[in-house]
């Protein structure tokens, strides 16, 4: 049986083998920013039906988010929105007949949840300054400072293998059931994989907000007590 | 035994009782929700959130327990 730790490369660009993961996300990348182009291009006050659609997206993420951050959530939208949706596409795109989800593979899920972690470290500096956000590091007394570092790394790390791991299981399953029974057997599973995709989307946007909400939230909250001696 | 088959062994016993804990954790988590949203059907939105990410903490557990039971298959390195 194939490892699924392993990715066999496609064809070569000069000496960089490309893979078939690697082909997928480009090609979601490539189908998602032509549809926000094609949908923002005439954006109008009155909305029409597309755009109607669009626009309940876009505020129940903003919602979401603000839920968990406590506060605007436009510098986050952006990045939370689209880790989203991506996930989505590539969980879901393993319905495709022929295509394996990227997120099934570790490398895909590593890049995004480094993305988060480069993000978190980006909003807690920008909003406490350097020095602010270190001290956080030391909350609540100095003995916590290694147990915070090796968080950091951890969670990082588990956010990495959850995706990872849910979504290769359930293309690992589909794979089982297929060589044993074939035809229409393994449609519930896909069912139930569609939802756990979906759930999966969730969960990771949902903590990297989560982490950079607490990566801002925490130095304001160190900032009012030193303000207001008590 | 060879390294193989203990290798198999050991994989089937960590997933077995890998989702053991998981599964009675995620099952008292969601007991307890559901009561919370009974007792105050208003909060409902803020205990699901809650529960999806909670519930994805301890699944992880899970998560890694078949992780490592796909390292002893797939990537064993004392298998050559």
């Amino acid at each position: 049986m194939k490892s699924p730790l392993v990715v066999e490369p496609l064809f070569y660009i000069g000496p960089v083998p490309i893979t078939q993961p690697v082909v997928a996300t480009w090609v979601i990348m490539a189908v998602m920013v032509l549809f926000s182009i094609l949908l923002s291009r005439h954006l109008k006050q009155r909305p029409g039906r597309t755009q109607a659609v669009m626009e309940l997206i876009t505020g129940a993420l903003d919602h979401q988010i603000e839920d968990v951050v406590q506060s605007d959530p436009a510098p986050y939208r952006v990045l939370i929105g689209t880790i989203f949706l991506f996930v989505l596409i590539a969980n879901w795109s393993g319905m495709l007949p022929g295509v394996e989800p990227p997120t099934a593979h570790l490398e895909t899920d590593a890049a995004l949840a480094l993305l988060v972690f480069a993000a978190t470290l980006y909003h807690g500096v920008r909003s406490n300054g350097l020095v602010g956000y270190l001290k956080t590091f030391a909350e609540p007394t100095w003995i916590m400072i290694p147990l915070n570092l090796v968080e950091q790394i951890t969670r990082t790390f588990s956010l990495i293998i959850r995706l990872f791991g849910n979504v290769m299981s359930g293309v690992f399953v589909i794979g089982i059931m297929l060589s044993l029974a074939g035809l229409l057997v393994p449609i519930p599973l896909m069912a139930l994989d569609l939802l756990t995709g979906a759930v999966q989307a969730y969960i990771f946007a949902i903590l990297g907000c989560v982490f950079i909400g607490a990566a801002v939230s925490e130095g304001r909250d160190t900032a009012s007590q030193e303000r207001s001696p008590s | 035994m060879t390294v193989e088959e203990i290798s198999i062994l050991s994989a089937a016993i960590a997933v077995s009782f890998g989702a053991l804990g998981p599964g009675l954790g995620e099952g008292r988590a969601v007991a307890a929700a559901l009561d919370a949203i009974a007792r105050q059907p208003e909060s409902a939105g803020t205990i699901s959130r809650t529960l999806f990410v909670g519930l994805a903490m301890i699944e992880t557990m899970a998560i890694y327990c078949l992780v490592v039971a796909l390292l002893v298959l797939f990537a064993n390195p004392f298998v050559k």
